[in-house]
């Protein structure tokens, strides 16, 4: 309706947005909402690293959606004859060891990579949330027990306890997936334990209880997302861990197969090759660097945001 | 008081035991209920019905499942590991083989680990968001993102093949390999107590860059939580009042702040020294050391369980007995857990 009115049409449509979303007073539930996370991107964005990172993980994205366009020779296309060819124009990170480009493989990679995270955090974070608020949530036995498992998978390293249990489902891709997830859940558990035990009493709590909700109904609803803020942050600052772990488990050829374009067995590829071709082996390395590194900025910047009781 | 404190005892010994009874589960899980068939593993998909059979009877697997767990809790708890197939040895023999070398390369990371770490997270903390500060922030940050794995190839290539400033895989050059005895299994020490200098020096070179290596992402974390105690220490009354008394600054930074979070920083290095064992699975893969990690890898790759398993369960339980270690030395240390 507001639209309508005189000075409203006269106003450029930016000036009318920020205005509603730095207004004092709020006229919706929506507008309240859009105004928090107005403000939150705000603050997220004043920081440079965080949008560092972020830009990374983007153009990560970007990369791997567009990788038949940016790379369209496709990553399998051998030339024998341009075997370990240095750096050039044709070839802008020279060729691997079947003479394929490792710039097109890099591509290629980004998307085993990606997928990789996403479905580690698709599978960790409702497995970490439904254990940790459910312990929290109900206390006693339930808590004990549940806590009592948590600490037995806490107790590996979680390499140590993938590579067993790759060990156990054999090596390939989706197995990788898998026992990473199997080695990444507890943190997130107990993270969710810890902040559902700070507001399970809390009076909120107590009158959508008195209503009669079920305790399905409370933990879905009313303890689930008071946590997600902090399971966001810690998935995110771990999913730097969890893509070493999983570029570790494609080095020692346990991970992605060939002829799939894995970066850490990319790098594992390039060993027989150092003296001569150093890049068959550098470039992904500095692709694991900096996507980890980006997830870790990222985190950080988060964390700032988000859950800004803990400040290191 | 007495008393109380006897309780705390027994419930963490009880806790321990829960911990590690998991632990066992947790093994015998993964090594008798998933796709993995460890007769098939021995007899190959080529035996007959009669020698699969046999097999499954002399490794105990038609027994029903409790039983079986029990007897893997007894052979596990009196240090049986199984042969490994791979070597023709047995587990445990092995484990006692290439632990040395692990232990000694991660002994030399944590001193390199500690020795950086340290000083830099106490500098990073005093100069606050000085050029300090930042570089500290950076090199944590890239420790923590960096793959081991290929910060050693890197680190091969450079100060191996190109300048020649370190030794290059293995733990001795081929020339000095078998020069000297074993007694201690830490191949420094036992150069030394033959008193071999050569092998002692050609050692130390090996050892340098894998250490490095594997200390940096201990280094990383250590100097980031230094940071933060000291900063929780400086920001304390006390640390104001000794400067009201004229301490200068780093009398009051060396004799209260410091000493403060010493309890607190054994903590954090023993945790450190663990993921040491981790880092180890790789950096050992990559520098051809002859240690736990190496193995582990080789006999994930010959698809050895009994190898893998037994390797999972003592990390774990190295992990456990850190951990009660730190817990122990928490509660001699600090005066307010008494």
């Amino acid at each position: 309706m507001t639209a309508l009115q005189g000075p409203d049409r006269t106003r450029p449509i930016n000036a009318g947005l920020r205005d509603w979303l730095t207004a004092d007073v709020t006229t919706s539930p929506w507008q309240a909402r859009a105004q928090r996370v107005y403000l939150g991107w705000r603050r997220l964005s004043s920081n440079r690293l965080t949008m560092f990172g972020l830009a990374v993980l983007l153009v990560l994205v970007v990369v791997a959606a567009l990788a038949p366009v940016i790379a369209p020779e496709g990553y399998d296309a051998q030339s024998l004859n341009g075997r370990l060819a240095a750096p050039s124009a044709a070839h802008w990170l020279g060729t691997d060891d079947l003479g394929r480009d490792v710039f097109a493989r890099m591509v290629y990679g980004a998307r085993v990579t990606l997928m990789i995270a996403c479905l580690v955090a698709a599978i960790v974070a409702p497995i970490g949330l439904l254990v940790g608020t459910v312990a929290g949530y109900f206390g006693g036995w339930v808590d004990t027990l549940l806590m009592r498992i948590n600490d037995v998978f806490l107790s590996f390293p979680s390499l140590i306890l993938a590579l067993g249990f790759v060990a156990a489902l054999g090596p390939g891709i989706r197995n990788a997936i898998i026992a990473i997830a199997l080695t990444a859940w507890p943190p997130i558990a107990r993270l969710a334990r810890a902040e559902t035990l700070t507001f399970r009493n809390a009076d909120y709590i107590a009158a959508v209880r008195i209503q009669g909700a079920s305790a399905l109904r409370i933990i879905l609803r009313h303890v689930v997302p008071m946590c997600l803020p902090s399971v966001v942050v810690r998935i995110t600052l771990n999913m730097a861990g969890i893509i070493i772990t999983a570029a570790g488990l494609g080095f020692l050829g346990l991970g992605a197969q060939p002829p799939q374009p894995e970066w850490g067995s990319m790098l594992s590829a390039g060993r027989a090759h150092l003296s001569g071709a150093w890049w068959i082996s550098a470039v992904p390395g500095i692709a694991i660097l900096l996507t980890s590194l980006a997830f870790n900025l990222l985190g950080d910047g988060l964390r700032d945001v988000l859950d800004p009781r803990s400040d290191t | 008081m007495r008393l109380a404190g006897l309780k705390g005892v027994v419930r963490q010994a009880g806790s321990v035991a829960a911990t590690l009874l998991g632990l066992l589960a947790l093994t015998f899980f993964i090594g008798r209920m998933l796709p993995n068939d460890p007769v098939l593993a021995i007899v190959g998909d080529q035996a007959d019905q009669s020698t699969y059979d046999m097999v499954r009877h002399q490794l105990g697997l038609d027994k029903p499942l409790y039983v079986q767990f029990f007897l893997y809790i007894r052979a596990m708890l009196s240090g049986d590991f199984g042969d490994a197939l791979f070597t023709g040895h047995r587990v445990a023999d092995d484990l006692m083989k290439v632990f040395p070398a692990t232990v000694e390369l991660a002994t030399f990371a944590i001193i390199i680990g500690v020795g950086i770490g340290v000083p830099l997270g106490i500098l990073a903390a005093v100069y606050r968001g000085s050029l300090i500060d930042h570089v500290a922030r950076v090199v944590g940050l890239l420790g923590y993102s960096s793959p081991a794995f290929w910060l050693g190839l890197m680190g091969l290539i450079l100060f191996y093949a190109t300048l020649g400033w370190v030794g290059g895989p293995g733990r001795l050059d081929v020339a000095y390999m078998d020069s000297i005895d074993t007694h201690t299994g830490f191949m420094t020490i036992d150069a030394l107590w033959e008193g071999d200098m050569e092998v002692f020096w050609n050692a130390v070179s090996h050892i340098i860059l894998p250490a490095s290596i594997l200390g940096y992402g201990s280094m990383a974390y250590i100097s980031r939580m230094t940071r933060s105690f000291m900063l929780e220490q400086m920001a304390q009354e006390y640390m104001v009042a000794a400067r009201a008394k004229g301490l200068s600054g780093w009398a009051a930074i060396r004799r209260h702040a410091f000493r403060n979070i010493l309890v607190q920083l054994v903590t954090v290095i023993a945790l450190a020294y663990a993921f040491l064992l981790e880092g180890a699975v790789l950096t050992e893969t990559v520098f051809a050391w002859p240690g736990f990690g190496h193995y582990l890898v080789a006999g994930l790759l010959a698809g050895d369980m009994n190898a893998v398993l037994a390797c999972v369960l003592i990390v774990g339980i190295i992990f456990i007995a850190l951990n009660l270690l730190t817990d122990l030395l928490y509660r001699l240390m600090d005066p307010r857990t008494r």
